[in-house]
C-alpha cells in the first residue's frame, strides 16, 4: 500500500538543484512530491529518492528527462546571477534554455510553472517610487546590458503565460535573498568585512531570508492555481549602510559623484560583490510591495531582519 | 546606527518624547518605512528645528486643528523662498501640536534624491520623491502628505512675484478624489521674505541639473511666519473630465489665495 502511495507522487523538476535555495526547496517538498533535480554545473546527490542529473536545460539529452518522468510541475531556479559568467553565456542559458524549458513544458504538458526572476528588473533609478507593484515598467535594461537578460527571461515568462494558460505560470519577483549558503552579491556583502558604500548614499533596502523564500516558493507550488507575477518581500525594510552596520561589516566609501568616478573605481577593483553594472542599486532605492503575494498566498515571512543579520554577525565572530 | 539614538537622547525633551508616543507611524522593526523615514532622525531634527521654529521663525500657526486626526489628507499650500522652508515649518507645526499630533509626508523635487547625503537625510526625516505613485501608496497607508501644487514654480520665484500664486498641477486633486482624502488649504507668508531673489539664471540652473539659480543674498533672514490652515475641502469622488478637476483645483487655489491675504492682513511687520 505504501508502495503504491509511494508511486503516486506528483513529479517535480527543479533546476538549479545546486544552488542553496533549490535544496531548501526540495527539502520541503521530497515528502509530498518525487523531485526531479537538474543542474548544468554538478550532479547533486540528495538521497536515493531524488534523482538528480547534470545537464544543461540547451542540449538535446535535457528532453529525455521529460521523456523518463511524468513531470506536472516545474521550479525554475536555474538563473545564472548577473555576477556569473559574461553576457553571452548569461543570455544563453537565462533567456534561450528558459525559451527551451518553457516549450518543453508546453510539449509534455506541464500543470505548473515557477520561474525564480529577481527585483533587479525594475531598475534602480533615482525617480523610483517605494513599495514598486508588480504592473510597474521594468526599467533594468535601460540602465545597463548586463541586466537584460533578466528583462528578457521576464518578457518570455509573460509570453508564455497568456499563449499557454494551463502552463500555469507564476514569475516570482524576490527582493535581496540572504542567509546560510547564499552566494548572491549582496549575500557576499554581507558576508565581508569591508564592504564598499558610494559616499552620501544609503538606499532603503528589503531582505528575504532564503528559508522564508523556499517556503514561499512552496506556497506557490502547494497552490496550483494564482499564476500571474508576484514580488516577494517582507513587510520591513532598512537603509544599506545600517543593515552593514548591523552585520559588522566596516564601510570603505567610494567617491560617488560624478557617477563615472564609482564606476571607475569599481571596475579596477574588479569586484564581484561590487560589479559596475549593480551600482545603481547601492545609490537608488528599489523597494518592492509584496502584498500582493502576501495576500494570495497566505504567505508570513518567520526571520526578522535582525535574526538575518545576526547570522552575518555570528559568521564573521567564528571566523 | 548609534549616532541617532545617542543624539535623541541628547536633544530630544521629554516633552517632545511624550508626544511622538502618540503618533503612530507604519515603520518596520528597524524603525524605517519604505521611503526612508527614520523616526529618530525625525524627532531629532523636530527638536533641533525647535528653537529655529519658536525663535528665529516667530512662528504663528492658526487653524492647525482642521488637519484631521487620522485617515488619509492633502496639506495643500503656497510654496515660496528658494528652500523647501514652508515644508518644514508645517510639519513641525503638525507634529508638536497639542492635541492629535502626526508626522506628515512632504514631497520634494525629483533633483534631490540624486544629490549624496541631502536626499538620504530628507528621506528620513519623512520627505518623499514627489511623485503620484508614491502619494497614492502613502494615501492608502493613510499619510498626511504635504503637497505644493506649484512645484519649483513656487519655490523658484522672484521677489517681484511674492505672493502670487503660479499655476496649480492637477494631480494632487486626482489623488484626493481616488483616495477620497480631505484638502486642508494652508496660506504661507513670510517665506517670500527668506531669501528673496532678485533674479534666476536659467543656463546655470540647465547646466548644473537643479531647478533654478537664483540671485540672492546667501543668507536666510528671520521673517515672521504665519500659517493659517483653511477649513478641510472635500471633493466627491468619481469619474470628471480634466476641465471639472481644474475646476475643482481652482477652487483651493481661491482658498490658498484668501489664507494668504488673512495673513498678509495679520503680519504687523515683515520682520
Amino acid at each position: 500500500m505504501a508502495a503504491r502511495r509511494k508511486k503516486t507522487k506528483p513529479e517535480l523538476l527543479v533546476t538549479g538543484a545546486a544552488g542553496a535555495l533549490a535544496q531548501q526547496v526540495i527539502a520541503r517538498l521530497r515528502e509530498k512530491y518525487k523531485v526531479i533535480a537538474v543542474d548544468f554545473r554538478e550532479q547533486v546527490y540528495l538521497g536515493d529518492d531524488v534523482p538528480s542529473y547534470r545537464i544543461d536545460v540547451n542540449k538535446r539529452g535535457f528532453e529525455d528527462i521529460f521523456r523518463k518522468h511524468n513531470i506536472t510541475g516545474v521550479i525554475h531556479l536555474g538563473r545564472m546571477i548577473a555576477s556569473e559568467e559574461n553576457r553571452m553565456r548569461r543570455y544563453n542559458s537565462n533567456v534561450l534554455g528558459s525559451h527551451r524549458l518553457l516549450d518543453l513544458c508546453h510539449k509534455y504538458h506541464i500543470q505548473k510553472v515557477i520561474i525564480l526572476s529577481t527585483y533587479h528588473v525594475y531598475g534602480a533609478n533615482a525617480y523610483n517610487p517605494a513599495l514598486i507593484d508588480e504592473g510597474a515598467p521594468l526599467k533594468a535594461a535601460e540602465l545597463t546590458m548586463d541586466l537584460i537578460d533578466s528583462v528578457e527571461l521576464e518578457n518570455l515568462a509573460n509570453i508564455y503565460l497568456w499563449k499557454y494558460p494551463d502552463l500555469n505560470i507564476t514569475v516570482l519577483r524576490p527582493c535581496n535573498i540572504v542567509g546560510p549558503e547564499v552566494r548572491n552579491t549582496m549575500s557576499l556583502l554581507l558576508s565581508s568585512k569591508y564592504c564598499p558604500v558610494l559616499a552620501g548614499f544609503s538606499p532603503m533596502m528589503q531582505f528575504i531570508h532564503i528559508e522564508d523564500m523556499a517556503e514561499a516558493i512552496v506556497a506557490v507550488i502547494n497552490s496550483r492555481d494564482h499564476r500571474g507575477i508576484y514580488n516577494v518581500a517582507t513587510e520591513d525594510w532598512v537603509a544599506y549602510q545600517e543593515a552593514l552596520d548591523r552585520c559588522d561589516c566596516v564601510k570603505i566609501p567610494i567617491w560617488s559623484v560624478p557617477p563615472i568616478a564609482p564606476r571607475l573605481i569599481s571596475n579596477m577593483l574588479q569586484l564581484k560583490s561590487f560589479p559596475p553594472y549593480l551600482l545603481n542599486y547601492f545609490k537608488y532605492p528599489v523597494i518592492i510591495d509584496g502584498q500582493l503575494f502576501r495576500s494570495t498566498f497566505g504567505f508570513t515571512p518567520k526571520y526578522s531582519l535582525d535574526e538575518i543579520f545576526s547570522y552575518y554577525r555570528n559568521l564573521k565572530r567564528r571566523r | 546606527m548609534k549616532l541617532r539614538p545617542l543624539l535623541r537622547r541628547i536633544f530630544v525633551s521629554e516633552e517632545l518624547e511624550r508626544q511622538y508616543t502618540n503618533i503612530a507611524k507604519p515603520v518596520g522593526t528597524l524603525g524605517y518605512d519604505p521611503w526612508g523615514l527614520n523616526v529618530d532622525t525625525n524627532i531629532v531634527t523636530m527638536a533641533l528645528f525647535k528653537p529655529i521654529f519658536e525663535k528665529y521663525f516667530r512662528v504663528e500657526t492658526h487653524g492647525i486643528e482642521n488637519i484631521p486626526a487620522s485617515g488619509p489628507a492633502l496639506i495643500v499650500a503656497n510654496h515660496s523662498g528658494q528652500l523647501p522652508i514652508d515644508g518644514v515649518l508645517i510639519a513641525y507645526a503638525l507634529a508638536t501640536r497639542k492635541v492629535n499630533p502626526r508626522i506628515p509626508r512632504a514631497m520634494i523635487e525629483r533633483f534631490f534624491p540624486t544629490v549624496p547625503y541631502i536626499g538620504n537625510l530628507l528621506n528620513q526625516m519623512g520627505a518623499v520623491l514627489g511623485d503620484p505613485v508614491n502619494c497614492a501608496k502613502m494615501l492608502g497607508r493613510e499619510e498626511a502628505i504635504i503637497v505644493f501644487p506649484e512645484g519649483v514654480r513656487g519655490s523658484g520665484k522672484l521677489y517681484r512675484d511674492r505672493y502670487q500664486l503660479k499655476r496649480f498641477g492637477n494631480g494632487f486633486m486626482h489623488l484626493a478624489m481616488q483616495h477620497n482624502a480631505p484638502i486642508v488649504p494652508v496660506g504661507v507668508v513670510g517665506c517670500e521674505e527668506t531669501i528673496p531673489a532678485i533674479a534666476n539664471i536659467a543656463p546655470l540652473a540647465k547646466m548644473l541639473g537643479i531647478p533654478y539659480a537664483p540671485i540672492a543674498i546667501p543668507f536666510i533672514f528671520p521673517a515672521k511666519v504665519i500659517l493659517n490652515f483653511g477649513e478641510p475641502l472635500h471633493f466627491e469622488p468619481g469619474e470628471i473630465t480634466e476641465d471639472e478637476v481644474s475646476k475643482r483645483v481652482d477652487k483651493v487655489k481661491a482658498e490658498v489665495s484668501r489664507l494668504i491675504d488673512k495673513g498678509l492682513h495679520e503680519r504687523k511687520r515683515v520682520f
